[in-house]
């Protein structure tokens, strides 16, 4: 089915994209059918510089469990950062 | 009697005016023939649904699918317009009406046109294949594995639709449903539900729900793709269309 489900970010940061690198200001990430991963669906984070319109946009779409460990490393090098750090 | 078809990328008129994009894919030879309009799946208007479209004008039929997102996202990629149109919530159902509307017109305005015209449609397009079927006046309509005609939808599901079965008694044409087993969405139940609705409003239907087949079974380009089920729909298909859609 396709869920729709989706949970939009405000993000602050820089993606590169087809035709170079942007700066994106929102993210949108959904549990939903791909276009490229050979999975049924797939988590997918779209990171999005809204001012370019829909190209301004650079997609990743990740099997469950690889994005469940994506995440779990994201925090683990978050918690392992020295303090101070801007 | 030529084979010879022509697939190109145009412009057309909605019911409501708007002028928006689609594929048309129709054939060459002159003797009257019936159109199909194929209503593409969330992931857009891509290169996978183009080519069925050119499928049908392979069989003889003039088909064409409109640019469901071209009000949004004109002139995007496709995966691109899909992810625009995705965050916004989908298609209104209104939208889609007008649309359908516009692609029967262009249909039923070529000269080689026997002036009959179905529907089909694949995932979220199963569903508003029915939902044209049950708006516009039409000659068939196929449904391939659509979610919420029947059913539930999901506690603060974030599409604006309903689901479509008690509109049922609306149904302008005879309708072919093809669905997969293993899918949770439609579930048998679903399906089940749509059948009983079909048989209460006194509908010509035909269903065929096969066996090791989930959602998509239809996409050779996915892990879903299951090529029995396949192969048995595209028949059900062109036998469907050759009965409601000849001259």
């Amino acid at each position: 089915m396709c869920t729709y489900i989706t949970e939009k970010v405000a993000i602050s940061g820089s993606a590169k994209g087809a035709s170079g690198w942007m700066s994106v200001s929102d993210s949108s990430v959904y549990l939903d059918h791909p276009v490229h991963a050979p999975f049924g669906h797939t988590l997918n984070i779209d990171f999005l510089a809204p001012e370019r319109g829909p190209s301004g946009r650079v997609a990743v779409e990740l099997s469950q469990e690889s994005a469940r460990a994506l995440v779990k490393a994201i925090q683990t090098v978050l918690g392992a950062a020295p303090p101070g750090l801007d | 009697m030529t084979d010879a078809l022509i697939a190109e990328t145009i412009t057309i008129t909605a019911g409501n005016g708007d002028t928006i994009e689609a594929y048309s894919a129709r054939s060459l030879d002159g003797s009257p023939r019936g159109g199909v309009v194929v209503i593409h799946h969330l992931p857009g208007y891509d290169d996978s649904t183009k080519e069925i479209a050119r499928r049908f004008a392979y069989h003889g039929y003039n088909a064409i699918m409109p640019n469901l997102y071209w009000r949004q996202a004109p002139g995007a990629s496709p995966d691109d317009a899909a992810a625009t149109v995705r965050a916004q919530g989908g298609v209104l159902d209104e939208q889609l009406v007008t649309d359908v509307d516009g692609c029967i017109t262009y249909l039923k305005g070529l000269p080689n046109s026997n002036g009959k015209v179905g529907t089909i449609g694949y995932c979220s397009g199963g569903r508003q294949s029915f939902l044209a079927a049950v708006s516009l006046p039409l000659d068939a309509a196929v449904d391939c594995y659509g979610a919420f005609v029947t059913g539930t939808l999901p506690e603060n599901f974030p599409l604006k639709v309903t689901t479509l079965v008690d509109r049922t008694r609306d149904l302008s044409c005879p309708l072919l449903g093809l669905f997969g087993e293993e899918d949770a969405h439609p579930s048998l139940a679903e399906v089940a539900e749509l059948e009983e609705a079909l048989k209460a409003a006194g509908k010509t239907y035909e269903f065929h729900v096969y066996r090791n087949a989930g959602h998509a079974f239809f996409s050779v380009n996915r892990p879903a793709y299951r090529v029995e089920a396949a192969n048995d729909g595209w028949e059900r298909i062109f036998a469907f269309y050759g009965k409601y859609l000849s001259a």
